[in-house]
């Protein structure tokens, strides 16, 4: 049996699966009832100065007939007092020795404020502190959350604060409402963070109803932006996680955050990076037994691939994300349609045609019904010579298997574009130095 | 009237027996099944309908809420899509043709879903189209039925001043008088004539032509005449018997259960109805809720001759019916009063293929047998009105069915263009529709080109 515990800056947990922040975590009731499901930690709804929350609070999307594809929330940190909070850790901690609990804060930028929450939240029992930078919402509007994390010297500062006093590890959640999420967790570690969680949640505006113009989540008529997350986001936070897995100024272990909802989307983010994924969307939707088959799917995955430790997959897929220039344009591959698979939709045609490359050709369907044996399936056939690998085709095939992308043997050897460039005796890329200098020189000869 | 007539049910058991077999979806169900469109580019479900519904487009406007324009890409390809929502064989057409069907998954149920975008404007009374100004030709259209409605429909898109004569006392042709009541009730088809009369098409009720009107007075009121006139009563059986009260033809019976309330329709206890057709269903399904304790049903092939659609057949077997296949009628028995009292019926065998290349049975003489029975019901083919039809010059008839151009619809009298059953000797009212449709080019395009004959005409003056 594959051993799913992490080692998470020293503190063993159970498996890599954490409830984030958020509603689910709200209470010892719930972080319990959690920990009886079978989830290894809990990231402790954000403690800080008790708020007033917004009654309508969460808005969603649907795709088609499938519920909260992404979710929205102008909810705030804890409305609890933070010793309620505090003490019903202690409690946690008593009966679930074993599982991680992580105190979540927020408090106003000042020094002596982080130091009093953090030897209170310690004194609890909490294993490890994560300290909010995220919160788009609300919290931000009053200088904290991502107000700090938005600013890469803040972010620092006030994590050195906290590391004066800390006596266990710090993680710093990163908001990815900025130009480059890998530089704040550099600065971050900068200010000594033991590690990093991320992403919080995106700014958004989920919705706007048609008939009152108001936006939604209306609070008696009008709306203020939130923040996003389910499985919506969750391409982009795995691209988050891999670069700050990537950063070279980081490399300190991450909580991966973002539309993780099953054992497949903890997989790729252990594999991206993450010693540990935080789940909210999923179990607010579902509940908290999801846990079970998150368990029990990586123990088949890990045993699948002889792999003994959950420890194993983390960062497996970093090196294999690379700069663009780096990859091969020499590698080829083209569509090919098993016509025995097809059921003659044509939207593969029409993806083609309209939104790709004009590699697909179809006959005009016959007109007619099945009451004189006309038959109406006609199968799509690619281009090959013209097609250029774009996998558009397979991506809007609705039958498994029926479009696959197959590799051509091109006899040429691999070319990078960087390569190529400098085989041409050209620079391979533009940095941001060169970028700017010719900003210089172009602004000089506007002169 | 019948030797032993069935027990009368309570209007509540009636009503409850013939309910809506397809009730109509709720906004929930609507949106699961309309999420499992794929959207096919060059649909095969748009290509199997004979009226080229925009399948694809009227179920993606469903899925955005665009309700009012998913009914306006059904009715604007068929002014009788309400209809067609609850009566066209989906399985053979649409549905038929769906592409999920081919990855052994269920095929999306067009049906329902037409039928849940086109129901609120029909029950609303929303005016989707409008007629064109007027050109100044007239057309008439004989016979009310689902051909001639499509047909002044589209005719008064394009500005033309139609009249449909039609004999009975309401519209609507087969639509109104013979579909099963558990399929569509009357007054559903008369909310959807409705429709057709708010887009400026007269009819003319009760008006039969060649009696209240006659051919030559249409022939110089109106620039063209569209024949839509159907087909007549059931085949006649030609066994002795067949004039005894209690023998009756499927048409009337079924126009019986639209047209009353079923408690007024008359049946004997035990009814034996002779054919195989989606008609001879009807019958025995409207008999057997209608409170008949015995309904056989007595066809001289075999089930898979019957030409009823597989679903149909189902609906009979589940109201428990009792099937003679290989039986035929030889002779129904007087009761000594003027009534049925017993249909006394042949085994038949299987014999050498006829003409079309069917099986043909014969009787094998020493197995008669006697359903003790006191109504029997004629659901073999419909007649033809060849009366009628022959009063029209220069009409080309072929087994009584109306000669036509498959693209135009016109007959042979360049006046005349022709639709629905009294062309294809009985189909469904999709293909009703869709000659209407045709129809309605084939005459703007032949009074077009006179038109235009006649402008140049009278340039050249």
């Amino acid at each position: 049996m594959p051993d799913l515990s992490i080692n998470f800056c020293g503190v063993r947990s159970p498996n890599p699966f954490w409830l984030a922040s958020g509603p689910p975590t709200n209470t010892a009731y719930q972080v319990m009832r959690a920990f009886d499901a079978g989830w290894g930690g809990a990231v402790w709804k954000t403690i800080g100065e008790p708020i007033v929350n917004t009654a309508s609070r969460y808005g969603s999307i649907d795709l088609k007939n499938e519920r909260m594809m992404g979710l929205n929330n102008i909810e705030l940190i804890s409305d609890r007092p933070i010793e309620v909070n505090l003490r019903e850790i202690s409690e946690v901690k008593k009966r679930f020795p074993n599982h991680t609990v992580i105190a979540s804060l927020m408090v106003e930028s000042r020094r002596e404020t982080w130091h009093e929450i953090v030897r209170r939240t310690e004194d609890s029992g909490a294993d490890m502190l994560e300290l909010n930078f995220g919160c788009p919402h609300g919290m931000s509007e009053r200088g904290m959350g991502a107000a700090v994390g938005q600013v890469p010297e803040y972010t620092t500062m006030i994590t050195h604060w906290v590391k004066e006093v800390a006596r266990t590890p710090v993680i710093v959640k990163l908001t990815p409402n900025v130009t480059d999420v890998a530089h704040m967790a550099a600065a971050a570690r900068a200010g000594g963070a033991d590690a990093i969680s991320l992403v919080n949640t995106f700014n958004s505006l989920v919705g706007v109803d048609l008939d009152s113009y108001a936006p939604r989540p209306a609070v008696a008529g009008l709306g203020s932006h939130g923040g996003y997350c389910g499985p919506a986001v969750k391409p982009i936070a795995l691209h988050m996680v891999s670069a700050v897995a990537k950063h070279p100024k980081v490399q300190i272990p991450i909580s991966g955050i973002g539309g993780i909802a099953n054992w497949r989307d903890a997989v790729e983010f252990m594999l991206l990076g993450a010693t540990s994924v935080q789940v909210c969307t999923a179990a607010m939707h579902y509940g908290f037994r999801i846990v079970r088959d998150m368990i029990d799917g990586l123990e088949n995955y890990l045993e699948e691939k002889g792999m003994n430790s959950a420890m194993d997959l983390v960062g497996k897929s970093v090196p294999r994300i690379e700069d663009w220039g780096n990859l091969d344009l020499n590698y080829k591959i083209v569509a090919k349609i098993d016509e025995g698979k097809c059921i003659g939709c044509n939207l593969c045609y029409i993806a083609c045609e309209d939104g790709a490359h004009q590699c697909i050709r179809v006959e005009e369907r016959p007109r007619g019904d099945l009451r004189h044996g006309v038959d109406l399936k006609h199968v799509p056939h690619i281009l090959e010579d013209e097609c250029v690998g774009c996998n558009l085709c397979a991506l809007v095939c609705p039958v498994p298997g029926c479009i696959t992308m197959a590799q051509v043997d091109t006899g040429r050897s691999p070319m990078s574009w960087k390569q190529l460039q400098e085989a041409r005796g050209k620079s391979p890329q533009c940095s941001a130095e060169q970028l700017l200098a010719g900003a210089r020189r172009t602004a000089r000869s506007n002169d | 009237m019948f030797k032993d007539p069935a027990p009368r049910l309570s209007p509540e058991q009636l009503e409850k027996n013939f309910a809506d077999i397809n009730p109509p979806l709720t906004p929930a169900q609507a949106l699961e099944e309309a999420s499992r469109c794929l959207f096919c580019h060059d649909a095969p479900c748009m290509k199997a309908c004979p009226t080229e519904i925009d399948v694809p487009q009227f179920i993606r406007q469903i899925l955005t809420g665009n309700m009012r324009g998913s009914a306006r890409t059904i009715l604007s390809a068929n002014i009788l899509g309400h209809s067609c929502a609850r009566v066209c064989p989906t399985s053979v057409l649409c549905e038929g043709a769906c592409v999920l069907n081919a990855e052994g998954k269920k095929p999306v149920e067009i049906g329902k879903l037409q039928r849940y975008a086109v129901d609120p404007v029909i029950a609303g009374g929303a005016q989707l189209f409008r007629p064109a100004v007027a050109n100044g030709y007239k057309v008439a259209l004989i016979g009310g039925g689902p051909a001639s409605l499509s047909c002044a429909v589209e005719l008064r898109k394009r500005g033309y001043e139609t009249v449909i004569f039609d004999a009975n006392p309401l519209a609507g042709g087969l639509n109104t008088y013979g579909i099963a009541a558990y399929k569509m009730r009357l007054a559903d088809v008369q909310k959807e004539i409705a429709m057709v009369r708010a887009m400026g098409v007269e009819i003319r009720s009760n008006t039969s032509v060649g009696r209240d009107v006659t051919i030559a007075q249409l022939e110089r009121e109106f620039d063209a005449i569209f024949l839509g006139i159907g087909l007549g009563a059931t085949d006649d059986l030609h066994i002795p018997g067949e004039e005894l009260e209690g023998c009756r033809d499927a048409i009337s019976f079924i126009e019986e259960t639209k047209s009353r309330d079923f408690a007024d329709v008359q049946i004997a206890k035990r009814i034996a109805v002779i054919g195989g057709g989606n008609t001879a269903i009807d019958v025995v399904t409207a008999a057997r809720r209608l409170g008949a304790a015995e309904v056989y049903m007595v066809y001289r092939r075999g089930p898979a001759e019957m030409s009823a659609f597989e679903y149909e057949y189902e609906l009979a077997r589940k109201d428990m019916v009792l099937f003679w296949w290989q039986a035929m009628p030889v002779r129904i028995v007087d009761d000594g009063h003027g009534r049925v009292a017993a249909l006394e019926c042949v085994r038949t065998e299987r014999a050498a293929a006829d003409a079309r290349g069917r099986a043909s049975f014969a009787a094998v003489p020493g197995t008669e047998f006697r359903l003790n029975v006191g109504m029997v019901v004629k659901a073999l083919g419909q007649k033809r009105k060849t009366d009628f039809l022959q009063q029209i010059a220069r009409l080309e008839l072929k087994n009584g069915c109306i000669i036509v151009d498959a693209a135009s619809m016109r007959t042979s009298n360049p006046k005349y263009f022709a639709g629905g059953d009294c062309v294809n000797g009985g189909g469904e009212v999709v293909d009703a529709v869709a000659h209407g449709k045709k129809a309605s080019a084939g005459i703007h395009q032949a009074l077009e080109v006179e038109k235009g004959r006649r402008a140049h005409a009278g340039s050249q003056h």
